[in-house]
This record gives structure tokens, C-alpha cells and sequence, in this order.
């Protein structure tokens, strides 16, 4: 099953795309380490939404402000407390915690700021990385094209590692999806997944 | 450092043309401005300039605020002297990033300040003597108020843009509480929404240089014939420090001697330093107004947009219908991060349209004015989307 959306040609990483469909029109979403603005402005344009993304790269600046999206360059590993007040109907983080040092920290104030959290994180026990392991080696491949000494990625976890922390951490999961490139996984995700995207809130919202 | 990749890598600079030789304009206003302080003023006039052309749906003016010591004069050169460029030259001009290809640009020189607007020196019409110490203290808002006012002569119901750094970008802001619909977007660089009680005391220690000078004479010093230079020159050489960054004072001065390296064992210059900040005092004090100093670092001293809301700022911008771009500077002392970031927090509470950017340049709170890729690249990028929404 392809996941790609985009009526009009343009289309979205996969797990962008599954993140887009839990998003509701006209609503409010931030993105924190959104890039170069891509989800944002599709939301933008395709479904109405007021976006704002945080990013901490010039060049994915510029690229936002040149697309028409709304953005904050800051470290979001220095605290989200400047959007705490605004509260967003969707907080977004696709493939950005693996490269926060305080994740746990990040994921409670995501939990505080959006009234649902949409998160995607890549899938450390996929099995070529088992394989990878195995043979002795960290798994590098185009997905996770860093060498261990380089890497700007600071936690890995496997998909149940993560809903472990969110069960720990007080959230409730809503949806998951598991995604190979633009596949939706179903047997054996754990293993045969490259990407877990989660829909979760703080259980406290529960109404 | 990645400043200096990012200046070996940039492209072709995108700061190319100039405006050209551009001539000063004036407009008279009879009815006079009610302050701030609850005085009114007037008449007066104010100085201006203009580039480019207002399109015929007048939808693509943008008004440049100027900060303490600058003028009207933004962009060009003066037709009497083509090296007298204008203070944001390589921020405004043909294919700059505030394109006047696109859009008509307006530079005004503030009431009370000394570039040819009714300011300390002009004459007092009710005595035929210069105002001096009379002319009344002015604030931000009434500044705005009196570059509204210019707006209406011009025919310009709604800005596309309103900006300025530092001062200038303090009216940027205030403009958007002031006059919510007159305009699309606010774009406040290197400012802050307040003052800190060390900006202020630097401007104190700049204010008493210049009325402990004994040219001074309370503030009626032309009648006199003298001019508070000295003053003038010690307050402009504190400004000056606060605008540069240690970093930037280091690799340009460091500890270098004058002229020697051996000490002369007195107190005449004898550090590079030194000898920068006397040059600069010096020449600001041939050109600047002693009074207006004192009225413009009053005037940032005063502002305050939150003081009417019990210091929630998110509460003063709750009237605000643009959008914003802040921008700062990491090396910025005077006006840091920090002080945008809190701007940014009180627009996105009351879940405004901002975009923040941060830029990473070692020149201090002078950086606005500095002609920085990534900086540039970015407030052309913006301007794009303005052009672009007013169809220009």
C-alpha cells in the first residue's frame, strides 16, 4: 500500500504522509525540526492548517521563509518553553528525537504543548540492522548514513523501546504505523520496519 | 567557524545596484501631534526620501525606521556628493534584498533628531529662538505617530512591510500595536521590547557626558555659539563599545599600541582602541546634535510597550494583525537574542504569524547593519514572499 499523498503531484516522505493524515484541517500545528519546511507547507497549502516549524539550521531557515513557513530557529533541546503558551493542536517530530540529547525532557513537553503528538522515529531493530550487528559492525546504510563516530544521532531505540518510554512517561497511544520506505508494514513490524510513526497524548487530556 | 565558510561559499553577492544620487523631500504638518508626555508639538516637518515606485493598487511601500544616529538618507548617494551612501545602502536598493525594483521604499528622519526634521535646533516659531532644551521629549509611539501622518500625505492606507534594527526596529514593532491594519508585516532586527537597566545605564552615563559639558549650557547652546562637543564625543565613544563585540574589538584592536610598542608611561592615547573610539567620538560630533542625543536615548530608555499591561507583552501585542520577522545576532550584547526571543514568545502566545531567525555573525549589535550572506539571504527571502503577496 503506497502512502504517498498529494493531489496535486507533490508528495511526502512516507512518514510525513502518515503524519499528515492524522492532521486535521484549519487546525494548528508545530513542527520541531521541520527541515526545510516540506510537511508545513503541504499542510499549508493542502489542508489549510497554521503551521509554525522550529529549525536550527541557516540553510533549512532560509529554505521555510522561501516556501512561506512560518519559523522559529532555535534548539529544541534547550527547552520548548517559548511555544508552551501558544498550544498547538498537533506537535509533530519526524525523525528529529534520535538527534535530541534530552529526549525524554523533549517528549514530556511535547506532551504539554500539542494536543496530540505525532512522532516518527527510525526503527534500530530493523533486521538488516540485526544483520549488521551480527557481522560485527554499527548498520550504516541510506537511512542512517552515519558512521558511529559521526553520527548526529545520539539515541537510537527499537520500535518497542519507544512505546515503552511513552507507556513510562504517562502518554497514550492513539495510532501507530509501520512503514519501509512507502510500505506499510504489518507482519513482523519490529523486524521488518525501518520507520515507527506514532499518534500519542498525555493520558490527562483524555476527555 | 562557520561564518567563514558560509562567506567563501556564498554565491555572487546579491547586492548589486544603487538607487543613485537621490534628492531629500519635506513635508509640512500644520496641525499639531499630541506626545506621549501629553504636550502637543507642531507644526513641523519631516525629512524623507523615497525609492522606487509605489504600484498602482499601493500596495508594495515599506517604511524604514531609522535607529539612533541614522537618517532618512537609507539608500543612494546624496546628488551633491556621490560618496555620501546611505546608511542601509546594501540592505535597499535594485536587486538588494529590499528589492526597489519591487517595492517603494521610504526613509524618514525622525521628529526631534538633527538630519533637516523640526528637531532641538530648529527655530522655536513662538519665540524666533532655537528650541533647545524646549523642544519636548518624544517617544517611540509619537514617532510612529508622526510617520503615520507622512503615510496619509503619501496616500499609503496600509505598509507592506515596516522595518528597522535596533531603534528602529523598536518603531517597527510599535507600529504594529499602534496601527495594526496599516500594515502586513513588522521586521524588527537586533531590538528588544525593552530596555535593560544596563542599556539604560549606559545611556545615562552618555546623557551626563554631554550636560556636565560646560559648553553645554543647558541645552541653549546655540544661542551661544558653542556646541557641547567634548560631551558629544565621550557619549558617542560609550555607545560605541556597547555596539561592538568583545570578540570583534579583539581581532580588530586587541592590545595593539599606537604608533609604538613600547609604553609612554602617560595617559595621551596610547592603545589602537582608544585611538578608534576618539576617532569616532570626534567625527560624531561634528555631525550630531547634542540635544537629540539626549531626546533619542530618552526615547529608548521610555519604551515599553508591556508597562500598560503589567509587563505582559503578550498582552501589548494582543492587537497585532501582521505578520513578524525578528531577527538577532548571537554576538549582540546590547540588544541580545534573548530579547527577540522574548518577543517572539509574546507574539507566538498569542499565536501571531512570526518567523525568528538567529544569526550567527561575530559583529556585535553593529551586525544589522553589516552585509552578511546568510542575514541578507534571509531578509531577501522574506521580502520575496512580500513581494510576492502584494503581487509585485
Amino acid at each position: 500500500m503506497s502512502l504517498s499523498i498529494g493531489p496535486h503531484g507533490d508528495s511526502l516522505r512516507s512518514d510525513l504522509a502518515q503524519i499528515a493524515k492524522w492532521i486535521a484541517p484549519n487546525s494548528r500545528v508545530l513542527d520541531l525540526g521541520c527541515g526545510d519546511g516540506t510537511l508545513l507547507h503541504w499542510l499549508s497549502v493542502h489542508r489549510s492548517c497554521q503551521s509554525l516549524g522550529v529549525e536550527i539550521a541557516d540553510e533549512n531557515v532560509l529554505a521555510c521563509v522561501q516556501r512561506g513557513v512560518s519559523v522559529i530557529q532555535a534548539d529544541i533541546d534547550r527547552g520548548l518553553a517559548m511555544f508552551a503558551r501558544g498550544r498547538f493542536d498537533s506537535v509533530v517530530l519526524s525523525q528529529a528525537l534520535q538527534s535530541t540529547r534530552e529526549t525524554e525532557r523533549v517528549l514530556r513537553e511535547i506532551g504539554e504543548i500539542g494536543l496530540q503528538c505525532l512522532v516518527s522515529i527510525p526503527n534500530f531493530g530493523h533486521w538488516s540492522h540485526v544483520a549488521s550487528l551480527l557481522a560485527g559492525h554499527m548498520p550504516v546504510n541510506k537511512r542512517l548514513p552515519y558512521a558511529w563516530y559521526n553520527t548526529p544521532n545520539f539515541h537510537f531505540a527499537t520500535a518497542q523501546d519507544f512505546e515503552d518510554l511513552l507507556d513510562r512517561l504517562g502518554f497514550e497511544v492513539l495510532d501507530q504505523a509501520y512503514l519501509d520506505d512507502d510500505q506499510i508494514i504489518r507482519l513482523l513490524p519490529s523486524l521488518r520496519s525501518t520507520l515507527a510513526v506514532y499518534r500519542f497524548r498525555k493520558k490527562s487530556f483524555r476527555v | 567557524m562557520r561564518l567563514a565558510s558560509e562567506l567563501v561559499m556564498a554565491p555572487n553577492s546579491p547586492n548589486t545596484g544603487s538607487v543613485g544620487p537621490i534628492e531629500p523631500q519635506t513635508a509640512h504638518f500644520s496641525e499639531p501631534l499630541r506626545l506621549a508626555s501629553g504636550q502637543s508639538f507642531g507644526p513641523y516637518q519631516l525629512v524623507y526620501e523615497t525609492y522606487g515606485r509605489l504600484n498602482q493598487d499601493r500596495s508594495n511601500a515599506v517604511l524604514i525606521c531609522h535607529a539612533l544616529n541614522a537618517s532618512h538618507h537609507v539608500a543612494g548617494s546624496r546628488p551633491d556628493d556621490p560618496n555620501a551612501i546611505g546608511w542601509w545602502d546594501n540592505m535597499v536598493g535594485p536587486g538588494k534584498p529590499v528589492d526597489t525594483n519591487r517595492f517603494f521604499v521610504i526613509g524618514v528622519n525622525n521628529l526631534g533628531s538633527c538630519f533637516g526634521s523640526t528637531g532641538p535646533a530648529s527655530v522655536n516659531p513662538m519665540n524666533g529662538r532655537p528650541y533647545g532644551a524646549d523642544f519636548p521629549v518624544i517617544t517611540v509611539d509619537d514617532w510612529v505617530h508622526a510617520q503615520a501622518r507622512l503615510a496619509d500625505q503619501l496616500g499609503i492606507t496600509q505598509f507592506a512591510a515596516v522595518m528597522g534594527g535596533s531603534l528602529g526596529g523598536m518603531q517597527a514593532m510599535q507600529w504594529s500595536i499602534a496601527y495594526p491594519t496599516r500594515l502586513r508585516h513588522a521586521v524588527v532586527i537586533a531590538s528588544t521590547p525593552r530596555l535593560s537597566a544596563q542599556n539604560i545605564a549606559f545611556n545615562e552615563v552618555a546623557r551626563r557626558a554631554i550636560v556636565s559639558d560646560p559648553d553645554f549650557h543647558g541645552g541653549h547652546y546655540y544661542e551661544k555659539n558653542t556646541v557641547p562637543r567634548t560631551g558629544l564625543s565621550v557619549a558617542r565613544m560609550i555607545g560605541h563599545i556597547t555596539y561592538l563585540s568583545d570578540d570583534d574589538m579583539a581581532e580588530k584592536f586587541g592590545r595593539q599600541l599606537r604608533g609604538s610598542d613600547q609604553y609612554r608611561f602617560g595617559f595621551d592615547v596610547e592603545f589602537e582602541i582608544e585611538s578608534y573610539l576618539r576617532h569616532q567620538g570626534e567625527k560624531f560630533s561634528t555631525y550630531f546634535d547634542a540635544n537629540t542625543y539626549l531626546l533619542i536615548t530618552r526615547a529608548l530608555d521610555y519604551f515599553d510597550p508591556a508597562k500598560d499591561f503589567s509587563g505582559d507583552l503578550s498582552q501589548a501585542l494582543s492587537v497585532v494583525q501582521c505578520s513578524s520577522l525578528l531577527v538577532s545576532f548571537t554576538t549582540d550584547w546590547r540588544f541580545p537574542p534573548e530579547r527577540s526571543r522574548e518577543i517572539v514568545e509574546a507574539l507566538l502566545t498569542q499565536r501571531k504569524p512570526v518567523t525568528y531567525a538567529e544569526i550567527d555573525a561575530p559583529h556585535g549589535h553593529d551586525a544589522f547593519l553589516m552585509n552578511d550572506p546568510r542575514y541578507h539571504r534571509l531578509i531577501g527571502a522574506y521580502f520575496d514572499r512580500i513581494g510576492q503577496e502584494a503581487g509585485v
